[in-house]
């Protein structure tokens, strides 16, 4: 069981997280960059001359951009694992788990580690003002944790009382609220904010989705590989 | 007949939560390393992927 998980695990995560650093350097990365521009002082929102919404960026960076691509992979796999020990226990209480079900486990994983999360920190550019990172950070796990139980009590609840209790997990750390800066120093023009957090939410989305139905695949298909194993 | 049947399914659901486990505390392990710790070199070499992925950065 445990290599049945690790190894699916894997595949599932290094393949999605590969595709997602694909679409992360293509979409989200000139994003960053321009924002960093603003960030840096080589470009002034206001008060300057108006600058071109379409500034000359530098291209592919093998050092810089082939990390990114390594950690997406990785975070990816941590996804993978997560999603892989949920489904193990799923699959045990009688839910059917394959590639096609696995969309529908991506979206999940989605809403909970990107969308609830992002509700309320939206994914940040460099260069925004934001609260204490260790602050955000531990509303971050919180919310996440609380969303992917709000998610699974959905799925799995099979009454009001627990769908219920999924919409009050949902709502609450928004409710609560997250760690806020005192005040807004961002030098970043909001059109680049705007867009950069539209762009991670949408990569994301397509990820996780994709991650999702590997996930499910390659746990039926190392499932059947043990079976056979136990019958030879 | 009913304890050997309840034994089975103990056992086997033993041996699917310990591995679904150790696969969870991996997983927000992995996640922890690569999106949160905030130690420089490995803040440096993620930073792009934090932002992109919506974590927390600085």
């Amino acid at each position: 069981m445990y290599s049945r998980i690790l190894i699916s695990a894997i595949f599932a995560g290094a393949a999605a997280g590969l595709v997602a650093g694909i679409l992360q350097l293509i979409f989200v990365q000139p994003v960053l960059l321009h924002a960093e521009l603003y960030e840096s002082g080589e470009l002034v929102h206001f008060g300057g001359i108006a600058n071109s919404a379409d500034p000359a960026l530098p291209g592919f960076d093998v050092m810089r951009d082939g990390l990114s691509l390594i950690f997406t992979m990785l975070i990816y796999t941590g996804y993978a694992l997560l999603m892989i020990a949920m489904m193990n226990i799923a699959e045990e209480r009688g839910a059917q788990i394959d590639g096609r079900w696995g969309i529908i486990w991506g979206v999940a994983g989605f809403v909970a580690f990107h969308l609830a999360p992002g509700f309320t920190l939206a994914p940040e550019v460099p260069g925004v003002a934001a609260a204490d990172v260790t602050a955000r950070q531990i509303w971050w796990f919180a919310t996440v944790i609380s969303a992917a139980i709000a998610m699974w009590l959905l799925a799995f609840g099979g009454n009001w009382v627990m769908w219920g209790a999924a919409a009050v997990l949902l709502m609450a750390p928004h409710l609560i609220g997250a760690p806020e800066p005192d005040s807004f120093t961002g030098p970043v023009p909001t059109e680049i904010g705007a867009l950069f957090a539209a762009r991670a939410l949408g990569v994301g989305l397509a990820a996780w989705v994709l991650l999702g139905c590997f996930a499910g695949f390659f746990w039926q298909r190392e499932g059947r590989h043990a079976d056979a194993a136990a019958r030879a | 007949m009913t304890t050997l049947t309840q034994n089975h399914a103990q056992t086997r659901g033993t041996a699917r939560f310990l591995p679904a486990l150790f696969a969870v505390i991996l997983g927000l392990g992995v996640i922890a390393l690569t999106g949160h710790v905030q130690a420089a070199a490995l803040h440096d070499a993620a930073h792009d992927v934090r932002h992109a992925t919506g974590f927390p950065c600085h």
